[in-house]
């Protein structure tokens, strides 16, 4: 089956996107398709790289950007959110005159359209928030 | 229509669970995730509305979030289905939409 997946939560504030990253994993594991992940509002904060959390602490924006480079899944993140959060890629980074972008590999930013795509392509969608 | 529900709030914090309960239809699912398991735990003053709730829906309640929360499996109600994360994964497909009760 093909399922799109929302989180509106970073890494440090709810449990969001720990549950979808498990849902996800499970959800690979039994052969499902992820069609998409779409990070919304504060869930755009998985997707910097520049975050370095404790060794000995999990590391979520990691865990995302191997499961897309493993099983080739799209992870979406919506342009305005991560503008006003400070999440960019090197287009963005030109864009706006910013020195650098900080976009973890495997995440890519792109409009509120693509949300709506997963929306309308996946047999299922399942949000993940406060 | 056959829907999940997912709640993620203790009852003791919002309304959530309450909502879901009164909102939910009948022969639908509720599955508890995150701090909304405490809500399936015997002796809390929820114990009877969930209790009560079982003749009209399935509910089910998260297993890794329970034990990370130190909450005794053998607390949970009678009727409530403790499942894994690959049971969570089947409850989205086999159900006609999921409504996340944020």
């Amino acid at each position: 089956m093909k399922l799109g997946i929302l989180i509106n939560e970073g890494p440090y504030q709810h449990q969001a996107s720990d549950t979808a990253l498990q849902y996800v994993k499970a959800a690979i594991e039994k052969g499902h398709e992820i069609y998409r992940v779409f990070f919304y509002n504060d869930g755009v904060n998985n997707a910097t790289r520049l975050a370095t959390p404790p060794q000995d602490d999990r590391n979520i924006t990691k865990e995302w950007s191997a499961l897309a480079k493993n099983h080739g899944i799209d992870l979406v993140v919506c342009v305005a959110a991560a503008q006003r959060r400070g999440i960019l890629d090197k287009g963005e980074a030109e864009r706006n005159g910013k020195d650098s972008d900080n976009i973890e590999e495997g995440f890519r930013i792109s409009g509120l359209g693509q949300l709506v795509e997963a929306g309308i392509q996946s047999d299922r969608l399942i949000t993940f928030g406060d | 229509m056959n829907m999940l529900h997912t709640v993620n709030k203790s009852p003791f914090e919002n309304s959530s669970v309450t909502s879901c309960i009164s909102m939910c239809a009948k022969d639908n699912s509720i599955l508890f995730i995150e701090d909304a398991v405490i809500s399936v735990m015997k002796a809390t003053k929820f114990t009877e509305m969930i209790e009560s709730s079982l003749k009209d829906f399935n509910m089910y309640a998260l297993k890794p979030d329970l034990e990370a929360r130190g909450l005794s499996l053998d607390n949970v109600i009678e009727g409530v289905k403790i499942v894994g994360y690959e049971e969570f994964v089947d409850l989205t497909t086999e159900h006609d939409s999921v409504q996340s009760w944020l």
